[in-house]
Parts: structure tokens; C-alpha cells; sequence
């Protein structure tokens, strides 16, 4: 600090605002939030009231089927969508393997959980990145704002939406909506972008209208783009939603949670498994469907 | 069928943010150079004046950079000039307004591109159909069409693969396909054979030909290679830097090229493929002798006709039958080996 002391001070200690300052700033914003909790915590509650329902309807009917009834169609899905029978095996062993160490009912209510964030992200996701695609301004303007939601740590806006919605399912979907959707709009918007501009040419020499180009030409061409985007939407919600466990959202994540909290080593594992049997299987039937969409391409002439 | 012309007038296409301001100095004489120099804008087209007749192939020929592939996209308007008119059926395309010209795009114009532009994922069958499916038109009806179509550019049978699996021939026949099912008065081909080899590309020449003897479409064909314009075209125009240097029909342009430039070009062409017997015949004297050809018939088939028939002469008659001129093998010779230069002409 010697050099200190051949410097104005200004240039040697940073002249931050002073304590009081930011401590009035600081309040203000709080109770301004506080505030606005308190007037519109309701009405919020309200228009998010029929995620809660979809949730418990979906959890209550994973968890509440006969488990011989859900893993039979889960394979059945997974067959359908994969045409693989080796995806499927594998499927069905991991969800026995789940099953036998007594993880059954947590790992639907973390399924359903995906399942809705999933379909969530991508009814939310799609249409902003067709925007995006669509106008440049847009997408000055929504990059930042994705760039914010993929690198803010996933504890602080968890802050806010428990101060408007509490504890519970809600809150933890929206949190790991929030953390899961940027992947699905980034790679929507850039499968449009990447679009051959020759045939989009094509598409407006024969007279397409907007519409058309984009039911036509645009999303079918950027769906193995939308696709890979759907895949990483996937693994990140599921990755969200231990995190999402510390706010009330239940199943294996919450196993996680206790598991740090007790010093549990095998029941953090076998969690841990579970949940990452649940990412191999959506991912690689969610590819095996993606490459089944593009075999058109696979096929080249000499 | 359609006799309706395309009649390009006065067109410029400067490209940059503020194209229009430059539209009066490049009418005073400035060129392309100087215009990226001082302004840092490129000249596309400058002053085009083209009629293209109806029911005609109008070829447009260039270098790359001449600005061929910008003047085509003008006549859809996939391109929006910076001045003049395109007028067909006495509208001027340019100031359509948005509907007006997509309806104008999907009823009276179809195009063919160089790279194929066919959708990746639509079988051969739901490409062709594109045009009829953006019109509304009902599914069966329009695979009838479709279908007729793809019979008769010959991939009969190749209805439901997906371009990937075609040859780069088989796919452009594809586009062809397509664009003749949309059924519209002018068919855009912009440099559509370009992209093939030399024997396909002749192959696909004689399919459009003889489509065109029976459609009757207002063809405006792009193409780099004279050969192939002179094969084509009732009509060519060519262009450089954004400017047509001469516009005429094949023999015109071979016999007398406009300057060094297109000299230069047609040094190289087969005249005996290009020049009509007619063009250098010489006036009856006395009877006609020898065998007759017809007025039209090009050099090299004069020569292989009368080299079959073993005489040294023959008289052209008109399309009546009446003789109209006279001609000897050793003029036909001459008329096809002579390279005419630029000075030959003026000295002629």
C-alpha cells in the first residue's frame, strides 16, 4: 500500500456510494417489491392457478396409476417415438432398477415435474425464438435477457418468486422454467436463422406468405435445430430441479437435499442415479426421434 | 397459348443504403468503380432496356457480376429496383402493392433456380405440388397435375423419393417439374442448367425446347455460357457491369458483335450451329439448282444435307416454297470456319 500514498486517495480506495445511500436505495426497492407482492400476490396466484392444477392432475395420475400400467406405456413411448429396440430395454430395466430401491413414486413426481416444465418451456420458448428469428431487433433485445437467466445464480431470482408465490410446486416450476427455457428459444431462433436462403427464395418466388414460409419451410428446416433444443430444455430441467427441491417441489431432488443436509452417501447416489437414468432416457429417445424426423436427409444420391 | 411480353424499362439497381441518391450521377455517366470508390455503393443494373416477347426465350447472358441473376429477380420482384419499370400486361411489377404481387408470383410467374431450391424434407411429388398447395388448390386435383409433370420431365416412378436421394439432373428436372405445375404465363430459369454437366446440360436444353414448342411461355432463361444462349434463345441480351452491351438474336449477335468484348465471346461459338443459310447466300441467278433447303436451316445441317445428297449446291426456298437464293458448299465453308473479327465487320 506504499504506493498509496503517492495518490490522490479518490484513485486508491474506491469511491463507493456511501453506506446510508445504498441502505435507503436498498429498502426502497424492497418494500417497493414488498409492495407490489402485496397487491398483486393474488391475482398472480390466480393466473398461475392452472399450472398447479395440470401439475397435481399429471403427479397424481403418475403416482397413482398402477406402476405396471406407467412403465408399460412409458415403454411404449419410448418404442414409438425411438423405433430402437435397445433404447427401449434399456428403458425399461433402469425403471425397474428404480423401482426395486424403493424410488418409484419419487421418480414419477420428479417426471411429471419435467414433463410439465418441458412442455412449458417449449410453448413458451418456441414463439419467442420465431420472433427473435424473424426481427433483429428482437433479438437485441431478448439476447441479453437470456444471457441473464443462464448465468444468474439459480438462488437469487428463486428470492423473488418465493416472495410472490411462496413455497411449493408453482415456484419451483417457475424456477426451473426460467433456467430451462433459454436453451429452447437460443436454438429456435438460430434453426430459423440457418435456414438455406435459396429455398426460402424459392418459397417467395412461388408467392408463400409469411405463414406458409414458416409452416413450410422454416420450422421444418430448423426442427433438427428445435429438436437439439428440446433435449438440452430437458437435461436442464431435470438438473433444476434438485435445486428446485429447496423450495418445496418434492420427489428424488428432495431426497437429494436431505441426503447433503445428513451426510446420506448411498441414498444421495442411488438419487442421484435415479435421476440420471431419467436424463439417458429422455435424451436418447429424444434423439433417436429427432434423427427418425430428418431421415429425408440421410439418404444421399452417389 | 400467352402472348404476354415483359417489357424491363429503364431499370437501376444500386445496392446500399441509400441507393436512390445515386441514381442521378450514375445517369450522368458514373461507372461501377467509381460509384463503390467515392460512395461505397455497387452499381447492380444500370439504365435496362429489354423487351422480352411473349411466348419467346429470352435469354439473358453475363459474367458473373454482370448483374444477370440481380435483373431476373427483378421481374418477380424478388429484388426491388431502385428506378425504372417492369411492365407486364401493361402493369408495372414494382408498384405492386404486397398482395397484388404475391398473387402476381403464385398465378403468373414460376422460377427455376441454379442451386435446385427444393425442400429437403418433401418427397419429389410434394415438391412439385408446392406452388398449387400455397394457392389453395385441393390436394388431389393438384397431384394430377403434379403427377402429369413429373411424367413428362422424365422421373416417372421417382415420385416419392426425397431430393437427397437424386442426381444433381434428376433434381434440377425436379424444379423444372415445379415450376411447370404452378401453370404461369412466365417461367424464370435463373441460370437453372449451370449447375450440371455438359451432357446433362444439353439433355435438359432439348426437354425445354420441346416443351416450349407446345407452352408457348415467356422464358426468360440466365445463363454464363453462350453456347447455351445461343442454343435457347429467340432473343439474347448481354450484359456487363450492370449495363446491356447489345441485344439482338443469335445470328446478330455472332455475325456482328457489338464491341471487343462480345467479339471476344463469340470467337469461340460454332457458327455453323448459329448462322441461317439465308444470312449468307447469294441472289438467284438463273434457275435454282441443286437441292432445296429451307429458309432457316442453320450452316452445319446445310452442309451435312447436301455432303449426304453428294452436290456442291443448293437454292433456299422460303417458307411458300419459292426459291429465294442460292448457295454452294464452298460458301458454307468459309462461312463457318471465318472467324469474324471486330474490324471485318466495320470493314463490311
Amino acid at each position: 500500500m506504499a504506493i498509496c500514498s503517492f495518490l490522490p486517495e479518490l484513485l486508491c480506495k474506491f469511491p463507493a456510494i456511501d453506506d446510508g445511500t445504498i441502505r435507503m436505495a436498498r429498502k426502497s426497492v424492497d418494500d417497493g417489491f414488498k409492495g407490489f407482492v402485496r397487491s398483486y400476490g393474488d391475482a398472480i396466484d390466480a393466473v398461475v392457478q392452472p399450472l398447479q392444477w395440470f401439475l397435481n392432475y399429471l403427479e397424481r395420475a403418475f403416482v397413482s396409476s398402477p406402476w405396471i400400467l406407467v412403465l408399460i406405456i412409458m415403454v411404449a413411448i419410448v418404442y414409438i417415438g425411438s423405433r430402437h429396440v435397445k433404447i427401449t430395454i434399456g428403458t425399461a430395466l433402469s425403471m425397474v432398477a428404480i423401482g426395486l430401491v424403493g424410488l418409484w413414486n419419487d421418480t414419477m413426481i420428479t417426471l411429471a415435474m419435467v414433463t410439465v416444465c418441458t412442455l412449458i418451456s417449449i410453448v413458451v420458448g418456441i414463439p419467442i425464438g420465431i420472433l427473435m428469428a424473424r426481427s433483429g431487433r428482437v433479438q437485441a433485445f431478448v439476447n441479453p435477457i437470456l444471457d441473464v437467466m443462464q448465468t444468474m445464480p439459480s438462488f437469487v431470482y428463486l428470492i423473488p418468486v418465493v416472495m410472490i408465490f411462496g413455497i411449493g410446486k408453482v415456484p419451483g416450476l417457475i424456477a426451473v422454467v426460467i433456467y430451462a427455457v433459454p436453451p429452447m428459444i437460443r436454438l429456435t431462433n438460430l434453426g430459423i436463422r440457418l435456414v438455406d436462403k435459396e429455398v426460402l427464395e424459392a418459397a417467395d418466388a412461388f408467392g408463400s406468405s409469411a405463414w406458409q414460409k414458416l409452416k413450410n419451410v422454416q420450422m421444418p428446416l430448423a426442427l433438427p435445430t428445435i429438436m437439439a433444443g428440446i433435449n438440452q430444455t430437458i437435461m436442464m430441467s431435470l438438473a433444476m430441479v434438485v435445486v428446485a427441491s429447496m423450495i418445496g417441489v418434492g420427489g428424488l431432488g428432495k431426497n437429494v437435499l436431505q441426503a447433503i443436509a445428513n451426510q446420506f452417501f448411498t441414498v444421495g447416489f442411488l438419487n442421484g442415479f435415479a435421476l440420471v437414468g431419467i436424463a439417458i432416457i429422455f435424451d436418447r429417445t429424444s434423439q433417436a426421434f429427432g434423427r427418425r424426423l430428418q431421415k429425408h436427409s440421410e439418404v444421399i444420391h452417389g | 397459348m400467352a402472348s404476354h411480353a415483359i417489357e424491363v424499362k429503364n431499370l437501376y439497381k444500386i445496392f446500399g443504403p441509400r441507393g436512390e441518391d445515386f441514381v442521378d450521377v450514375v445517369k450522368k455517366g458514373m461507372g461501377k468503380a467509381e460509384l463503390n470508390e467515392k460512395h461505397g455503393h455497387v452499381l447492380g443494373l444500370q439504365d435496362i432496356n429489354i423487351l422480352m416477347p411473349g411466348g419467346c426465350i429470352t435469354v439473358v447472358m453475363g459474367l458473373s457480376g454482370s448483374g444477370k441473376s440481380t435483373l431476373i429477380r427483378h421481374i418477380n420482384r424478388l429484388i426491388d429496383p431502385t428506378a425504372g419499370e417492369v411492365l407486364y400486361d401493361g402493369t408495372d411489377v414494382c408498384k405492386m402493392n404486397e398482395n397484388d404481387l404475391r398473387q402476381f408470383r403464385r398465378h403468373k410467374t414460376a422460377m427455376v433456380f441454379q442451386k435446385f431450391a427444393l425442400l429437403p424434407h418433401r418427397t419429389v411429388l410434394e415438391n412439385t405440388i408446392y406452388g398449387l398447395e400455397i394457392q389453395g388448390i385441393e390436394r388431389r386435383e393438384s397431384e394430377k397435375r403434379a403427377r402429369g409433370w413429373i411424367e413428362r420431365v422424365g422421373l416417372k416412378g421417382f415420385e416419392n423419393h426425397y431430393p437427397n436421394q437424386l442426381s444433381g439432373g434428376m433434381q434440377q428436372r425436379v424444379g423444372l417439374a415445379r415450376a411447370l405445375t404452378n401453370d404461369a404465363d412466365i417461367l424464370l430459369m435463373d441460370e437453372a442448367y449451370s449447375a450440371l454437366d455438359p451432357l446433362i446440360r444439353v439433355d435438359m436444353q432439348t426437354v425445354l425446347l420441346d416443351l416450349q414448342k407446345e407452352l408457348k411461355k415467356t422464358v426468360v432463361f440466365i445463363t454464363h455460357d453462350l453456347d447455351e444462349a445461343l442454343r435457347l434463345g429467340d432473343k439474347i441480351a448481354i450484359l456487363r457491369d450492370g449495363r446491356v452491351v447489345q441485344q439482338g438474336t443469335g445470328q446478330q449477335i455472332v455475325l456482328s458483335p457489338a464491341d471487343d468484348y462480345i467479339t471476344a465471346f463469340v470467337k469461340e461459338v460454332n457458327r455453323g450451329r448459329v448462322v441461317h443459310v439465308e444470312t449468307v447466300m447469294r441472289p438467284l441467278s438463273g434457275n435454282p439448282e441443286g437441292m432445296s433447303l429451307p429458309a432457316g436451316t442453320v450452316l452445319e445441317a446445310a452442309a451435312r444435307m447436301m455432303t449426304g445428297a453428294h452436290v456442291a449446291t443448293a437454292h433456299i426456298v422460303d417458307e411458300n416454297g419459292r426459291p429465294i437464293g442460292a448457295i454452294d458448299l464452298q460458301t458454307i465453308i468459309a462461312a463457318m470456319v471465318t472467324p469474324t473479327s471486330h474490324a471485318d465487320r466495320q470493314a463490311a
